[in-house]
């Protein structure tokens, strides 16, 4: 049963080539690497927090406040650069200092006060959304000239189309979470928390140290989403990114991984936001549709895939079941 | 002093509540006054049980659903389905109890959905109602046809919204009503103790003969209705129905109502009346940072800190803490006593 750890992986590349050759058999002008820049630069700051989102689930837990620190930090980050003369290098270095220490708490309240990590990152939700209300509840814009250097930086690929540099952020940090998961110490522990916290601990796990990591690891990349997020609207708006937990969420399950942890791959997760992303462009091609068609048809696939990974566990323990079976009966025959 | 057992379980939630409302008297001196006009009560307090009734109606599903270990995320969306399919029809010309029973009935069928995700193929809870909570909004959007649909000529409807009987405001009267209901039937038969029992391990409670299958489709069901009867209530309040923000966050609302409440998320045992409590002390907070002329902004940051407070004093670990503590003492007690006999 060794393959059928890469099945659903497999199932959510199938469901994105089928997508993707619906699309371009529809309007075949999406097959272009334009089109291909727009959707990674458009879903440059979801594919971050989903990276982090990826580790939770993969370690059995859940971030439900990512999208909150998204919108606190592009808030901060506005509100210091008009008030003070700092440069944007050192605002991002101080707001990526803060919210991976805001993941980090919680991680600690998870593990030292032993709670249900959904009502802790529900408390870290209203908690990041509350304090950026409290900066700003305006939508303040920011003007500051090295942002729009940062805007103008991409490489152009073959086709006109252009890989910006949030998209290369996102790319970068996919790469690196890919490398973190499959190759570290820490992703192997992350996988052995997920897949059974008590024989983890038992086998000498440093439980403590790799949960309050996971979600250090999560605000961190929850506080760089909301870096690139302000300089794809080149504002910071309290009431921005609100949903995005649900979104990352969607990606990572669409992406093959086990929402019960221990299962489940980065790369994946890159599949899950290719896929929404596909949905959200054909919604725009096709400019008859409504935008809420997106939500109804994340939600559906969201079912579909949920239903193969119980499909899969049933087959798995059935066959298990079936083994031990001949098992005791060579036994009790010899 | 015989004090009845119900006060003795839930003091920590009435002193909350009290300390609460005593602020609230403070910052507005009429808080606690009410009045009757034109045959109906007015006051401060009468508004709090009034705005606070959609949270109640959640709480009420929310707790029996939390008993048995699970979680439902869905109540807010399924509220904005509910509202579109209640404006839908009664804009369609259909009487009110058709527009009502229409309304129950897909609220029903949330639950029910809901329910067979969790009870047939055995989904994590928080996963299953997640599917309804992100496309239930796109769903209500397609009833509504992305508008905000009115209702303004049909007082039958809104009625139930902004409606009095017996003096007291429509949604009053309605999660009393529904909150006598659910504690009568889970209280005073062995339904109660059967939820408890799916919570605490559902392996062991189906394996002695629990129907855990149809136990836990039902109380999925029942928070369907729950949310179906807050969604009837906020459409009917707003003379509309507003796909993309009725209910919003009013999950988490619930949730942290039940938590307040002492029902742990654990499952395993779960308080009603707690939950009640839980819910007015919600609305009594949000009206008193209002009255107080507060920005609104300041509610999310009290709830953050009252859930940490209640995790805190609910989580295992401090619990642990304090049993050592109380150990220790008596311990220290008893050595003091030996001692003092021993230099006697």
């Amino acid at each position: 049963m060794k393959n059928s750890k890469y099945l659903p992986l497999l199932a959510t590349f199938v469901v994105f080539v089928l997508a993707y050759v619906i699309c371009i058999s529809v309007f075949p002008n999406m097959l272009s690497t334009r089109v291909a820049g727009n959707l990674l630069t458009d879903n440059a700051f979801l594919g971050i927090t989903a990276v982090g989102m990826t580790f939770v689930i993969l370690s059995g837990g859940i971030d439900l406040s990512v999208g909150s620190v998204i919108a606190f930090t592009g808030v901060f980050l506005s509100v210091i650069l008009r008030d003070t003369s700092i440069h944007p290098l050192a605002a991002f270095v101080i707001v990526l200092a803060l919210t991976t220490a805001f993941g980090a708490a919680m991680g600690g309240v998870i593990f030292f006060l032993d709670m249900p990590p959904f009502i802790v990152t529900l408390a870290g939700m209203f908690l990041a959304r509350g304090i950026s209300y409290l900066l700003t509840t305006e939508s303040v814009p920011i003007t500051h000239p090295f942002y729009s250097t940062l805007q103008d930086l991409y490489i152009r690929m073959p086709g006109g189309g252009r890989l910006t540099l949030i998209a290369m952020i996102m790319l970068a940090v996919f790469a690196f979470g890919i490398i973190l998961a499959q190759r570290t110490r820490f992703g192997t522990y992350v996988y052995a928390l997920g897949g059974n916290l008590t024989s983890a601990q038992l086998m000498g796990v440093p439980v403590a140290k790799t949960t309050v990591g996971i979600y250090a690891l999560s605000g961190f990349l929850a506080g760089l989403s909301g870096i690139v997020f302000s300089l794809y609207t080149s504002a910071g708006y309290s009431l921005a990114a609100v949903g995005v937990e649900l979104d990352a969420i969607a990606a990572v399950v669409i992406g093959g991984t086990l929402l019960t942890g221990g299962y489940g791959f980065v790369a994946g997760t890159f599949l899950g936001i290719c896929i929404q992303g596909l949905i959200q462009t054909y919604i725009v091609f096709d400019g008859t549709l409504s935008s809420w068609w997106t939500k109804i048809v994340i939600g559906l696939l969201l079912f579909g895939f949920i239903a193969l990974q119980r499909g899969l566990m049933w087959m798995s323990e059935r066959s298990a079941r079936n083994m031990r079976h001949a098992s005791a009966a060579q036994a009790s025959s010899a | 002093m015989a004090v009845p057992t119900i006060v003795r379980e839930r003091t920590p939630q009435i002193i909350v509540l009290a300390v609460i409302l005593a602020l609230n008297a403070i910052i507005s001196p009429g808080f606690f006054s009410i009045e009757i006009q034109n045959d109906r009560l007015y006051g401060s307090l009468i508004d709090v049980l009034n705005r606070g009734a959609p949270v109640t109606l959640l709480a009420i599903g929310m707790t029996l659903v939390i008993a048995t270990k699970g979680i439902d995320l869905s109540v807010g969306a399924v509220m904005a389905i509910v509202g579109a399919v209640a404006a839908s029809l009664i804009t369609s010309g259909y009487s009110l109890p058709a527009t009502l029973a229409g309304a129950l009935f897909v609220g029903l069928a949330c639950g029910l959905w809901n329910g067979a995700l969790v009870a047939l193929l055995d989904i994590q809870p928080i996963i299953a109602t997640l599917i309804l909570m992100v496309a239930g909004r796109g769903i209500a959007q397609l009833i509504t046809e992305g508008v905000i649909l009115t209702f303004n000529d049909k007082p039958e409807l809104i009625f139930v919204g902004s409606g009095s009987f017996l003096s007291l405001p429509m949604p009053v009267i309605i999660w009393i009503f529904v909150a006598i209901l659910a504690i009568l039937v889970v209280r005073r038969s062995a339904l109660g103790l059967l939820i408890e029992a799916i919570g605490v391990n559902r392996r062991a409670s189906t394996l002695s003969g629990v129907n855990s299958r149809v136990i836990l489709l039902a109380v999925y069901a029942v928070s369907g209705l729950c949310a179906a009867t807050a969604g009837v209530i906020a459409a009917a309040d707003i003379k509309g129905a507003d796909a993309n923000n009725a209910g919003l966050w009013l999950e988490m609302d619930a949730i942290l109502a039940v938590v307040i409440g002492g029902t742990s998320l654990l499952g395993g045992r779960f308080s009603l009346v707690g939950s009640l409590m839980g819910a007015m002390i919600i609305q009594s907070l949000n009206t008193g940072i209002l009255l107080a002329g507060f920005p609104p902004e300041f509610n999310l940051i009290i709830k953050a800190a009252i859930i940490l407070i209640i995790l805190i004093v609910q989580s295992p670990a401090s619990q642990a803490a304090m049993a050592n503590f109380r150990a220790s003492r008596q311990t220290v007690a008893i050595k003091t006593e030996s001692r003092e006999h021993a230099a006697r």
